[in-house]
């Protein structure tokens, strides 16, 4: 009773933990970024624009609803730093010359803010600092508008616009290859060619402000000054993918502890009507002197409530820790300045309520049972247990199976229910070690179809401005390219019918061979010389078919809006695109021959040299290098999932030990009888095992394909809900998942069955002889 | 065979038992008890035996290290001139498996299994058995062999325990208060039971009880007290378990 009371307090344990841990870190982020976005005072509205004279601000300011305005100079720079060969690019964005910002404050984690009027002093983030080791009083070289500064650093700031750091056109944050950074107004507008003017604004509401209208009045006002689209808080890129990383782990944080409640709470029930059933002469005798049934009911109860309240109690530990753990490690990864890690009692008392109200339910059955247990009856022993022939047995194997294994499967067959809901709680065991490994059979797909089937670049190289397709002959020429292939980028807003999103058409080379495109089968496809591709996910999002027409807002240049009809849906699970034939879209955007940027492949012996080069062009903003994405990605990933899935692994791990420990530890107190009995008639110790774990073997052989099942279940269902703009993960198993989850699952059981076996060579065999069943 | 070692002159048959100065102390932790103390016996073959006694007096103590369940404290039991004492475990469980049958008070059946199944569950593991359905027909349960114990009554079931114990063809019978559980007349049909296994087979039997009636269908009544016998009787008629009242 010890080792099963612990094993079922462990499983308590690790549900209330799981809750503890993603509620608590979901509720530590969220009161960490609201806390931050409140304090350093995070905008409202963000717009981009080419370039306005300054006296536009007291027009925006204007507008119904805008309560603070900031105008910004903010410049997209290649950064030069000694011994790292890679192309590093950033952003600067220039912060008042005197006092603090208005909006987006930083938070200086190091060091001072630049000093009034100087041109050689920056701030930069905390991520990109901490990437490079660099500390105040270092230097570094920025290339601005072509021209090289070189730098002071001073400051070692986070901003509350720049949570999660995306590099333009990547799918993920790469602090060593992307710095945000701050400078002085004046300073940057000198070096930037904004003197009297801004290319950045951003606003805050009032409180009565209505949304659409602020943006869509901003929008008329920056137009003519080559505005790039005003967008609110959702829309904003930091935020829009902390907001999509919290709802997924809201995902995660409800599914699991349920799992976990569900089997404890399953076990309990078996457990304790087992020792309801063994201790109903105990009960009688309480009975005969005197005791209620509500006092043998309350007895029992307290024995649900100490097995549950020592897993409450251990879970709560637990998960405070790991949600403390997991809090940094987010923490560390999405740059917030502090941690509020706060574990609210609500929680504590929420997560107790729940367990302990799960227990006494599940269990509320055979409480009743003892409780309502006549004296007299429960004295009397028990008449033999019913059995009967089971079915394969009336259908003539009969005749192939011993007395031990018609023992066996009649056992089994007697309670069904019961030996399918012990089959079940080992399959859910299996199950969730599968999803464990899931997550990671999924990355490497999601890899292997984004960088080896799709995105077959060496180098993205992205222009600072549309350019002359020419632009592909001069860096073709460079030592070390193969092949290269131009592409366009226009931001555009998409809008079918009531719903609209934010994103950038793609203009590719149909035929391409460095960026293709995939269909539902992951088969490249051509590009339609006419139309406009989306990916899945997107189409999903606006709710449109293949022939739709839809409505293409472009943010860039004129700004026109154009109806296009959609060509086609193409599958892709990193990040969202819109795609279209390269000269279609320069045709509709009345632009020649110009190109964002060129995919180049390259021969990897030369890359440093090919790089060198890169950095010295001045037309050069970004450079984006597949080696290095994969990597990101898998670090990124790495450090969100799949910790949260480590974690939840490891509790499986427990759940299935748990479980199938249990099951031959009611097995082992439900048949001691019998075994002792035959052990009398000279069976040996290896032959009564054969009896106990035989049955074991069979619910654990059982357990294995419907946990396939059950796990393929849990998964797809992760699948159809871990679809965020960031990413959507593939329902992919490889067979070493099954294979694992399966292995774990045997382990378990050998060594359950090791231990059982153990104490069947402790029956006492005089014992059962004297006793009545 | 007769065994020239013996100094019993009384029968002329092979020894199958014999006990010399057995003692069982039980460990209660503060107190210890002397179930057996220092106790000298001979079972005879063939021979139908009742260990007489009341509760506490060392029958069932005697009968398990008999029977190979339990081990003395000290002193020999030898079976067939083979010492038994301090045997493994692996050797008792073989000399259970093939010499001795069991009869208990509460039958011990296996309740997921019928009659036949019940006998057979031992026959299947033995050297010379008798096939399952003549050892129920010879208890008088030819007509129950598909019924599960659940479906059978107490003196049924401990006739299934009797035909499970004889099928093995065993050398000795060893049965623990085997109507304990049952009221007299049903009592008396298993008594029957045993009493024909043992004329027709020639199964020698040990029998607890502290039913002094019962004694008078053995060929001898060890009487038993306080881990000694007191006393040994050899009945001069037999009688026969019908003749028996309680």
């Amino acid at each position: 009773m010890k080792g099963q009371a612990l094993a079922i307090a462990l499983i308590i344990a690790s549900g209330v933990a799981t809750f503890i841990m993603s509620v608590s870190t979901m509720q530590s982020l969220k009161l960490t970024q609201e806390t931050f976005y409140e304090d350093y005072r995070f905008a409202d509205v963000f717009a981009s624009l080419k370039r306005a004279p300054e006296s536009l601000q007291t027009r925006i300011r204007e507008i119904p609803g805008v309560d603070r305005v900031e105008t910004r100079v903010s410049a997209a720079v290649n950064i030069d730093i000694p011994d790292f060969p890679d192309p590093v690019t950033g952003n600067i964005i220039s912060i008042p010359d005197i006092g603090e910002s208005l909006l987006n404050k930083l938070f200086l984690r190091e060091g001072r803010l630049t000093e009034a009027f100087r041109d050689d002093e920056v701030v930069i983030g905390e991520a990109f600092a901490g990437a490079h080791g660099f500390k105040p009083g270092d230097k570094l070289g920025v290339i601005i508008n072509g021209r090289r500064r070189d730098l002071t650093i001073v400051g070692i700031a986070l901003s509350p616009e720049h949570i999660y750091q995306m590099p333009p056109g990547a799918f993920f944050p790469d602090f060593e290859r992307y710095g945000v950074m701050w400078m002085g107004r004046t300073a940057l507008a000198t070096a930037y060619d904004m003197k009297g003017a801004f290319n950045d604004v951003t606003l805050t509401f009032s409180s009565n402000a209505d949304v659409n209208d602020v943006i869509e009045r901003l929008d008329e006002l920056l137009k003519p000054y080559g505005g790039l689209g005003a967008y609110s808080r959702k829309d904003q890129l930091s935020h829009r993918y902390l907001s999509e990383e919290f709802k997924q782990l809201e995902q995660m944080a409800a599914m699991f502890p349920v799992i976990f409640l569900g089997v404890a709470v399953f076990l309990l029930n078996v457990v304790i009507s087992r020792v309801i059933h063994m201790q109903r002469e105990e009960i009688a005798v309480l009975k005969a002197f005197g005791y209620s049934n509500f006092d043998i009911g309350m007895h029992f109860v307290k024995l649900v409530l100490m097995i549950v309240s020592t897993g409450v109690i251990a879970g709560i530990t637990g998960g405070g820790r790991l949600g403390e753990w997991m809090s940094n490690i987010y923490m560390e990864f999405y740059r917030f300045p502090f941690l509020k890690y706060e574990l609210q009692p609500e929680i504590i008392i929420i997560a107790a309520l729940v367990s302990a109200a799960a227990a006494i339910l599940g269990t509320l059955h055979s409480l009743r049972k003892a409780a309502l247990l006549p004296p007299a009856q429960a004295m009397r022993p028990e008449p033999p247990a019913t059995y009967r022939e089971t079915l394969p047995e009336q259908l003539g194997l009969k005749r192939l199976l011993s007395q031990p294994t018609r023992m066996i499967i009649r056992h089994i067959g007697r309670r069904p229910v019961k030996s399918l809901l012990s089959v079940t709680g080992i399959a859910f065991a299996c199950a969730i070690m599968m999803v464990g490994s899931f997550q990671g059979d999924a990355l490497d797909f999601m890899v292997y179809v984004q960088f080896g089937l799709s995105q077959r670049e060496d180098i993205a190289v992205t222009f600072v401005e549309p350019t002359s397709g020419r632009a592909l002959y001069e860096l073709q020429s460079l030592e070390g390219v193969e092949y290269g292939e131009v592409f366009r980028t226009v931001p555009a807003r998409l809008r079918f019918r009531h719903r609209s999103y934010r994103t950038a058409i793609q203009g590719l080379k149909s035929g391409g061979d460095l960026q293709r495109l995939l269909d539902a089968d992951l088969k490249p496809i051509d590009l339609p010389r006419s139309g406009i591709v989306l990916t899945d996910h997107l189409g999903e999002m606006l709710g449109v078919r293949e022939g739709d027409r839809l409505t293409v807002e472009v943010l860039e240049g004129r700004r026109p809006v154009l109806t296009v009809p959609v060509a086609g849906l193409v599958s892709q699970y990193l990040g969202v695109s819109a795609y279209m034939n390269l000269s279609a879209l320069n045709r509709l955007m009345h632009e020649g021959n110009a190109v964002s940027g060129v995919y180049l492949a390259t021969d990897s012996r030369y890359l440093p040299g090919i790089f060198k080069k890169l950095k010295e062009m001045p037309r050069v903003a970004g450079t984006g290098i597949r080696e290095k994405a994969i990597a990101k990605f898998y670090e990124t990933m790495g450090e969100t999932i799949l910790i949260f899935t480590l974690i939840n692994t490891l509790l499986a791990g427990i759940i299935a030990f748990g479980v199938v420990y249990n099951s031959a530890r009611i097995a082992l107190s439900e048949r001691s009888r019998e075994l002792a009995s035959l052990r009398v008639l000279g069976f040996t110790r290896g032959e009564i095992s054969y009896i106990l774990l035989g049955e074991l073997s069979i619910f654990t052989l059982a357990a294995v394909p419907l946990g396939f099942l059950i796990g393929r279940g849990m998964c797809a269902y992760i699948a159809a809900n871990l679809k965020t703009d960031l990413y959507r993960v593939p329902l992919i198993l490889e067979a070493d998942t099954y294979a694992f989850a399966a292995a774990v699952v045997l382990v378990c059981a050998c060594i359950s069955g090791l231990i059982v076996r153990r104490k069947l060579d402790h029956l006492d065999l005089i014992a059962v002889l004297k006793a009545k069943e | 065979m007769p065994d020239n070692s013996m100094s019993n002159t009384i029968s002329p048959e092979p020894v199958v038992f014999r006990a010399r100065g057995v003692t069982k102390v039980y460990d209660m932790g503060e107190v210890k008890v002397h179930a057996l103390r220092g106790l000298d016996m001979e079972l005879y073959a063939g021979e139908m035996v009742v260990l007489l006694g009341p509760s506490g007096s060392g029958k069932s103590t005697l009968l398990n290290i008999l029977g190979g369940l339990d081990t003395a404290t000290s002193g020999h039991v030898s079976y067939h001139g083979r010492d038994i004492t301090g045997a493994p475990d692996k050797e008792l469980t073989e000399y259970r498996r093939f010499h001795v049958g069991f009869v208990f008070q509460f039958y011990n059946l296996i309740p997921s299994l019928t009659a036949l199944e019940n006998v057979a569950v031992v026959t299947e593991i033995a050297l010379e058995p008798m096939d399952p359905a003549e050892a129920l027909r010879l208890v008088g349960l030819g007509n129950r062999l598909d019924h599960f114990p659940a479906q059978l009554s107490g003196g049924e079931q401990q006739r299934v325990a009797i035909a499970r114990a004889v099928a093995k063809n065993p050398d000795v019978l060893l049965c623990d208060e085997p109507t304990g559980a049952l009221d007299s007349a049903t009592g008396i049909v298993v008594l029957e039971v045993l009493e024909r296994v043992n004329r027709e087979l020639g199964t020698a039997t040990v029998l607890i009880t502290h039913n002094a009636d019962i004694a008078g269908m053995a060929d001898r009544v060890i009487y038993l007290s306080d881990g000694l016998i007191s006393r040994v009787h050899r009945n001069e008629r037999k009688k026969s378990p019908h003749e028996l009242r309680w």
